[in-house]
């Protein structure tokens, strides 16, 4: 079954689930691609912030609205995590790579098992004018909730992109994922500056966890769902870019969804995962490495 | 060595030997001799997190409301009950493991599977090899190819034909000529997805669409509009519950077309409380298939909701309970009887008992065929209708879900096409 009609509502539909993607990867653009920091915990506190914002949401506030007013109280969490991994294992230097990754993975469980002590395994969701219902242009129908996430995906990307290249701290953040020992000699803190892009990530990751369960309805155990998607947008895009991570996104979502809406559904993941694996072999720095 | 010195000897070594002897002769005594005192302890895992573990976490409930209820009685042959449970995850590849633990470590002298068809499979080679009793819980097809003989499924349904026979005449009698079937790509989705397609194929049903989709799918707009595209009159979907809530809401934004007659049949998760109250209104109209809905005449069930609701309120889990919870309850009571029916704990002997008589239990009269599955299967097709966002109450009334098949238990006709039942009270 082909018509140019449903090829062109596959890449639109994509388009805006490829800003999804995006917008849930940023944090890990900055705390993976350019701190070097293992997160594998990312997911998991990016569905944090989804029951977080179920909360908050609940006091009457719209559900975006919510992610913004978490975002502080997850930038000091960032800030707290990144201290402790800091001290832990990064400063200790060898080996701290793996023993991160162990470390965010209890992380991940933590989260997880919290999740389920406090809330229950049930589903979770919320509810706001712009879910359920949708766009209709003509024949098309377009859901409200992902144009939210399409609107929200481009203003992360464009505030995130205008702070790492225009602020003296966006800067810093830049030059320590560059050369950390210059950094130190221009007599600025390293560990500092890390902390404080830490914090930004997690800060992005509660903005995504709203985004999260406006997509749709949360359960504790839904960060496993996210971890391959996500590294798999940063790699794409090439460790550490902005631009590259809400492109990458966009490819990853523009090939699901053909694949989904025109070829056999079963093959959606494959494709996206070896569209990875050829883009690697061809650019082993991603679409928009250096 | 001194006098003394050896006097402490020669009274330590008769020490010794006296122990000795007191140990041997404790493990000469038969097994059963020695584990009299003890309590029956009945083995599962059970999805208590994952996509099942809503579900599996209402079950549990259930079942320990039977064990207290059973120990009240004085246990099973004067033998307390205990349950042992462990999360599985909702994990497959987690369960043989937890298996074998139960039977090789925690010894346990009953088992029951892990609510689900996914979850229940991998255990099925093992109980066979080992001979072992294994009560399921809610599995679809997992004895097909094993056939293991001391295998029963408390589930209402039988085969393919069983589930699916009441959403496919749904969509015959509206003159439905065309179909589309949604598959999660799943065990268990898979089996009910191969009978429809038979039984589509008996009724010279045109597949017009037919997509399995991988259990990564987050959103599922392409999906539907792939659906839409194909004009099928009746959309057969196969779906865990997070999928099944995705789909409804995709539903809603995308539209299917006004041509569907019926859209729904096998969508895991619409029984759920908590998934039926947020999804509220946009559920109206589907026609999806259910184990018990308010209004069904069985003995007892009543009494147990009831009881089961104080229970699942301390343990925040699903407060009404329909889909699942009795027949866990009913897993119980069916083990109680056959143990009392035998008077034993032979694992043969109460297989060969479950075969030949009929259980009592909450959700009515089982006698079970010779492959372990229901002999008269029981599958509700309901449509939603009338139901408002944001009340969990109203699901107890009995015309929120309406019983178009089997004809024993009908509440009502089905309203076609979907669009129209859509905005009917």
């Amino acid at each position: 079954m082909f018509s140019f009609d449903l090829l062109f509502e596959a890449v639109l539909f994509g388009i805006l689930l490829g800003c999804f993607y995006a917008a849930v990867s940023m944090g890990l653009s900055v705390s993976f691609g350019l701190l070097d920091v293992p997160h594998v915990a990312h997911p998991a506190i990016m569905v944090l912030g989804s029951y977080c914002t179920y909360v908050v949401a609940g006091w009457g506030l719209d559900p975006i609205v919510a992610g913004v007013v978490l975002m502080p109280a997850f930038f000091v969490l960032g800030i707290l995590l990144y201290r402790f991994y800091y001290e832990s294992f990064e400063r200790r230097g060898t080996e701290s790579g793996v023993r991160g990754l162990a470390f965010f993975f209890g992380v991940a469980f933590i989260i997880e098992v919290g999740l389920i002590l406090a809330f229950g395994v049930d589903q979770r969701t919320v509810h706001a004018p712009y879910i359920g219902s949708s766009l209709a242009l003509g024949d098309y129908r377009i859901p409200y909730r992902m144009l939210v996430a399409f609107g929200v995906a481009l203003i992360l990307t464009a505030a995130l992109t205008v702070y790492l290249s225009r602020t003296f701290t966006g800067r810093a953040i830049k030059a320590v994922a560059q050369d950390e020992p210059a950094l130190r000699l221009m007599g600025a803190n390293p560990v500092r500056i890390k902390q404080w892009a830490f914090g930004i990530a997690t800060g992005v990751s509660a903005l995504a966890g709203a985004m999260l369960i406006i997509i749709g309805p949360v359960e504790p155990a839904m960060d496993r769902l996210y971890i391959g998607r996500t590294f798999c947008v940063v790699v794409l895009a090439g460790l550490g870019s902005m631009t590259g991570t809400l492109a990458a996104g966009l490819i990853l979502g523009v090939v699901e969804s053909i694949v989904l809406m025109m070829f056999g559904a079963s093959w959606a993941p494959a494709v996206a995962f070896g569209l990875l694996l050829v883009v690697l072999g061809i650019r082993p720095q991603g679409l928009f490495g250096r | 060595m001194s006098q003394t010195e050896e006097h402490i000897m020669r009274q330590s070594r008769r020490r010794v030997l006296k122990t000795g002897a007191a140990l041997a002769a404790t493990a000469s005594l038969p097994k059963f001799a020695r584990a009299q005192s003890g309590p029956i302890k009945i083995g599962m895992s059970m999805p208590q997190t994952g996509s099942l573990g809503a579900g599996g976490q209402a079950a549990l409930v259930a079942l320990r409301l039977w064990v207290d209820d059973v120990n009240q009685r004085g246990g099973l042959l004067n033998r307390k009950v205990e349950l042992i449970a462990y999360d599985d995850q909702t994990n497959p590849a987690n369960v043989p493991a937890i298996y074998t633990k139960l039977l090789d470590i925690d010894k346990v002298d009953l088992l029951i599977a892990p609510y689900g068809t996914v979850p229940t499979a991998p255990v099925m080679p093992m109980v066979k090899q080992r001979g072992l009793l294994l009560m399921g819980n809610f599995s679809f097809q997992v004895n097909a190819k094993v056939q293991h003989d001391m295998w029963f499924n408390n589930a209402p349904w039988k085969d393919a034909a069983s589930w699916s026979e009441g959403f496919i005449k749904a969509g015959l009698g509206a003159n439905a000529k065309t179909i589309a079937i949604l598959a999660a790509d799943q065990e268990f989705a898979q089996n009910l997805a191969n009978g429809a397609r038979e039984l589509a194929k008996q009724a010279s049903l045109k597949a017009v669409y037919d997509q399995n989709y991988p259990p990564t799918t987050t959103d599922f707009s392409s999906l539907v509009r792939g659906i839409r595209a194909a004009k099928p009159e009746m959309v057969y979907v196969m779906s865990y519950p997070n999928d099944s809530v995705a789909i409804i809401r995709a539903v809603n934004e995308i539209g299917v077309g006004s041509q569907v007659q019926v859209l729904g049949g096998g969508m895991v998760g619409l029984q759920f409380t908590p998934i039926m109250t947020s999804l509220g209104s946009l559920l109206n109209g589907v026609l999806n298939y259910n184990s018990y809905v308010p209004g069904m005449n069985l003995p007892g069930i009543e009494d147990f909701l009831a009881r089961y609701a104080k229970r699942a309120a301390e343990a925040k889990v699903d407060p009404l309970g329909f889909y699942l919870t009795p027949f866990n309850y009913a897993i119980g009571q069916m083990l109680e009887q056959a143990v009392n029916g035998t008077k034993s704990f032979d694992h043969k002997q109460l297989a060969a008992y479950l075969r030949k008589n009929e259980m009592k239990t909450v959700v009515g009269a089982i006698r079970f065929d010779n492959m372990g599955e229901w002999a008269n299967p029981r599958v509700i097709q309901a449509q939603f209708r009338g139901v408002v966002d944001k009340d969990a109450e109203q699901f107890r009334q009995p015309g929120k879900q309406v019983v178009i098949s089997p004809d024993a238990y009908k509440t009502g006709d089905v309203i076609t096409p979907f669009e129209k039942a859509r905005s009917a009270k």
